[in-house]
This record gives C-alpha cells, sequence and structure tokens, in this order.
C-alpha cells in the first residue's frame, strides 16, 4: 500500500482535482450510458408490449364485429 | 457530345442563368477575406503570419456552402433519378457535376485569391504558391464534399449536417494547402506539400467519384 | 469452410443475434467490473508515484484506455460497415449504431482527460498536439456518423448511409492523422509524447492494460446490450419479438 492515509489518496499529490475529476467523470460517463441502455431497452419493450395489447384488441373487436 | 461533357455544359447554362451559385461563394471568400483585418487589427506582420490561413478557411467554407446545391437541384426535378438509371456510368456523370461545381465555385476563388492576397501584403512568391495551393485544393475540396453532399441528399437539416460530416475530411487538405504558403513564407519551398496535395488530389479524383454514386444509390433506392 | 460460413451467417439473422448477445453481454459486463477493480487497485494503490509527474500520472489509467477504444471502436465500425455493404445484412448497420455513441463517449473522454493531465503537466488545457488534435477529429467524425443515422429515417438508407460514411472516415483517419502530424512537427509545436519516454514501471504498464481490457470488454457489454434494443424496434413485426414481448403465461 502506498498511502500513509486517506487524506494522502484523496489529494493525490496535490493533484486531486485533475485526477478525481478524470476518473469521476469517466465513472459518471460510462455509468450514465449503463442507465440510458438499460431505461431505454425498459421503454422499447413495455411500448412494443404496449403496442401488441392495442393490435390484440383490436384483432378482437374486428373478430367481434364479423361473427 | 459524351455524356460527360453534356452534364457539364449542362450544369454550367443552368448556373449562368441563375448567377447564384458563383456569387454566393466568391461573395462568402471576399467578405471573410475583408473582415478579418478589420477583426485583428491593421498590423502588416500579423497579417502577413495569418493571411494564407485565413485565405485557406475562407476559400475551405466559401466551397462548403455551396456543397448542398451540388445534387439537391437535380434531385428535385427528377434529373438525378435519370441520371443513376441511365447506361452512362454514374461515377463519370458525378465525376462531371463535381467538375462543373468546382468550376463554379472554386475556380472564381483561386482567380480572386491574388487580388485578395494583396490585403494581407502578401508577396508575389506568396500569392504564387497560395494559388497553385487553390488550384490543387479546391478541387480537392470538391471531390471530398461531394460524398458528404450524396449521403446527406434530401436529409432533414442537411446543411449543418454535411459541415459536420465534410469538415474532419477536409482537414488534410487544409493542413497542405495552407501549410504550403507558410512553408514558403519561411523559406522552405513548399514543394513537398504542393505534391502531397496533388497526390491527394489524384487519390480523390479516382476514389470520390465512385463513393459518390454509391452514395447517390442509397440515397435514391 | 462452409461449416464455418453457415455458422457466422446463422448469426447474421437477427433473431439468432438477439439470443447470442443477450447470453455473451453478462459476461463481458462480469469480466470488465472484474478485470475494471483489478486495473484500478494496481493503478491507485499498488504503482508507485511517478518521478517526474507525482500522482498526476494516474490519469493515464483513464486517458490512454479511453483513446485506445475510440480508435478501436473506429475500426470496428468500420469493420462492420464492410460487411454491411458487401453482405448487405442488417445486422451490421445496427452493429455501427449500437457501437457510436460508446465510442464518440470514449473520444470525448480521450479528450476531457487528456485536457485535465495536460493542465498541471505543459501549464494549458489544450495543446494542439497531434494525437489529441486527431482524437478531437475522430470525436467530430462519431457525431457526424451519429447525425447522419439519426436524420435519416428508413432504415436501411440510414444503415447503408452510415456504413459509407464511417468506411470513408475510417479510410481518412491515417490521413488526418499523418496530416496533423505534420502540421505539427512543422511549427514546432508541443512536441510532447502522452506516454512515458523512458519504459513505464512493471506495475504502471500492467494496471494501465488491465483498464484498456475492461473497457474493451464494457464497450463489448454495452454494444450488445444496445443492440438487442435496436433489434426489438427494427424487428417489431416479426413473430418471433412477439413471442418474446409476451408476458409469460399469456396466450
Amino acid at each position: 500500500m502506498i498511502w500513509n492515509s486517506a487524506s494522502e489518496f484523496w489529494a493525490m499529490g496535490g493533484y486531486g482535482l485533475y485526477v478525481w475529476g478524470s476518473f469521476g467523470v469517466t465513472a459518471l460517463l460510462m455509468g450514465g450510458e449503463v442507465i440510458l441502455a438499460g431505461r431505454r431497452h425498459r421503454h422499447t419493450r413495455e411500448s412494443l408490449q404496449e403496442q401488441a395489447r392495442t393490435n390484440d384488441l383490436a384483432q378482437d373487436t374486428a373478430q367481434d364485429w364479423q361473427t | 457530345m459524351s455524356p460527360f461533357l453534356a452534364v457539364i455544359r449542362r450544369d454550367l447554362s443552368l448556373a449562368l442563368r441563375r448567377k447564384n451559385e458563383v456569387m454566393t461563394s466568391v461573395f462568402f471568400f471576399v467578405v471573410v477575406a475583408a473582415l478579418f483585418p478589420l477583426g485583428i487589427g491593421p498590423e502588416m506582420n500579423t497579417l502577413r503570419l495569418i493571411g494564407p490561413g485565413v485565405l485557406w478557411v475562407g476559400a475551405l467554407l466559401a466551397s462548403m456552402l455551396s456543397l448542398g446545391r451540388m445534387f439537391a437541384g437535380d434531385h428535385d426535378d427528377g434529373t438525378l433519378e435519370q441520371m443513376v438509371l441511365s447506361c452512362a456510368s454514374l461515377p463519370s456523370l458525378v465525376g462531371a457535376k463535381i467538375l462543373s461545381h468546382w468550376l463554379l465555385s472554386g475556380l472564381p476563388l483561386v482567380i480572386l485569391s491574388p487580388v485578395l492576397a494583396l490585403q494581407f501584403d502578401l508577396d508575389v512568391q506568396a500569392i504564387e504558391v497560395l494559388m497553385a495551393s487553390l488550384i490543387l485544393g479546391t478541387p480537392l475540396l470538391s471531390l471530398i464534399g461531394a460524398v458528404g453532399a450524396a449521403l446527406t441528399l434530401g436529409v432533414r437539416g442537411a446543411d449543418v449536417l454535411l459541415s459536420l460530416l465534410v469538415l474532419p475530411l477536409y482537414v488534410p487538405a487544409l493542413v497542405f494547402g495552407a501549410g504550403a504558403v507558410q512553408a514558403q513564407a519561411a523559406g522552405l519551398g513548399a514543394s513537398a506539400h504542393l505534391s502531397i496535395l496533388a497526390a491527394m488530389l489524384l487519390i480523390a479524383a479516382v476514389f470520390s467519384p465512385w463513393a459518390c454514386a454509391t452514395a447517390l444509390r442509397i440515397a435514391l433506392e | 469452410m462452409t461449416q464455418h460460413s453457415n455458422v457466422l451467417f446463422r448469426f447474421a439473422a437477427p433473431q439468432a443475434f438477439y439470443g447470442l448477445a443477450g447470453r455473451l453481454w453478462p459476461w463481458a459486463a462480469a469480466l470488465a467490473t472484474l478485470l475494471g477493480a483489478w486495473g484500478l487497485w494496481m493503478g491507485m494503490f499498488v504503482a508507485p508515484t511517478d518521478f517526474q509527474q507525482g500522482q498526476a500520472y494516474r490519469i493515464i489509467f483513464v486517458h490512454v484506455p479511453a483513446s485506445w477504444m475510440s480508435m478501436i471502436i473506429y475500426l470496428a465500425m468500420a469493420f462492420w460497415a464492410v460487411l454491411g455493404l458487401t453482405f448487405k445484412t442488417r445486422l451490421s448497420g445496427m452493429m455501427n449504431r449500437a457501437l457510436a455513441p460508446t465510442g464518440a463517449m470514449f473520444a470525448f473522454l480521450s479528450l476531457w482527460t487528456g485536457a485535465l493531465w495536460g493542465k498541471p503537466m505543459w501549464g494549458a488545457w489544450w495543446v494542439w498536439d497531434a494525437r489529441l488534435t486527431s482524437e478531437l477529429i475522430l470525436f467530430f467524425l462519431y457525431l457526424g456518423f451519429m447525425g447522419l443515422t439519426a436524420s435519416i429515417d428508413d432504415p436501411r438508407r440510414s444503415d447503408k448511409a452510415g456504413g459509407l460514411l464511417a468506411l470513408v472516415g475510417a479510410i481518412n483517419v491515417p490521413v488526418i492523422y499523418f496530416s496533423v502530424r505534420w502540421w505539427n512537427t512543422l511549427h514546432q509545436g508541443a512536441s510532447v509524447t502522452v506516454t512515458q519516454g523512458s519504459s513505464m514501471a512493471q506495475t504502471m504498464l500492467w494496471a494501465m492494460l488491465l483498464m484498456a481490457l475492461a473497457f474493451w470488454l464494457y464497450a463489448i457489454a454495452i454494444a450488445l446490450y444496445r443492440i438487442r434494443t435496436l433489434i426489438l424496434e427494427r424487428e417489431k413485426h416479426t413473430q418471433w419479438v412477439e413471442a418474446e414481448l409476451r408476458p409469460e403465461g399469456a396466450s
């Protein structure tokens, strides 16, 4: 272990702003990408399921009218 | 008359009837060259330093502005579809359109450049190199830009998108074009830059019409 | 030969690829997390302080992997573009759309971390270093691809146009890099090297490679995940998608 204390770790020899600014934004963007991808997938599934349900309903209604 | 020449003749006569195409590029080029000294100050040493870059960027932007019109007019009136469907080789027809575009938007810039170069106090040798770099560079810009124009044919927001697509690809031409004039000013001789520019032009002349033809077929199917 | 190509072409069908991607991405994600954690451990807690750059050098553990990935992803896009234009597979276009946002993100990260590294090292947020400048142009190439594919409504045309653009861009990347290098050295600009000139300490190199691998697996995982969403959207009218979406137990 090269750090003598936690505060030394965060300070990064005076370069804390730059190092954590880099790692922080990296984590933010990668995490954000994952979250957005997940959200988009869920949204797509839900909206397609909704469409399928309306289609089914329309088909059932059409069948009812035919009989 | 071969299809190639027929297309050129048609484009030139259409443009000369409306004169917009030539005027827009020329006007923009003149305005850029005139505004920069006003914005930066009349210090001749500074102007001589930035002159080649400013003129080249002006020519590049002027050329880029007129790209949208390369295929749009023919696309609107259905001529483009006829060209794609015709048995004449599409790359050669596209090459003809690119050549016309250069004759109308690029060549006037080359002819004007000595006059505008005087505003930046460039000497005769510098102006010679500038014209040489523009004569090689402006057709290169037309060839590269044509691919972008073909890809964005009929697309929403085509103008801005076209600029975004084409700017990264313009960078080498700009670097070597303006660099040629700067190299000459630094006493290093412009032959290396101009040779590279010529090589890029030859390669683009071979590949660009083919890429454009592919892009046009994609756009029209 | 035919046996192999049968396998390959089988997965060119969206339905088959959907299943394959679904099985693969969790593994890629798990591996990425594992390697990333290991790489960060090595980089932040084991690798020694650099003699010249102090602690600031640790930024390379994200900067270099991000740069590499931004270039690898673009190459991958060019590869899929060639496949798509040659074999006219729908999946190639979808793969590119899945890859592009991640590539653009890595290009941006490369620029961002590069700036944050440059400020303490060279005193400037931005230098017209050949590599940084080329990275900026690469970022614009990504944006151009995303802009073009987003503006064209017809998916087939969008895929093909995007593929052609990616290909033209990829061919130009060496030209652009060469021209920017030339421009940079001619003007005696910042002749800085982003990586250490002398050989890196073992632990530093090891940590950097681990991070690079982690980023690569991350990109694979997220691209596979994204392409599943795209496949669902594109193939929504097919029976298999309808069956896939139907909640369990429903008719």
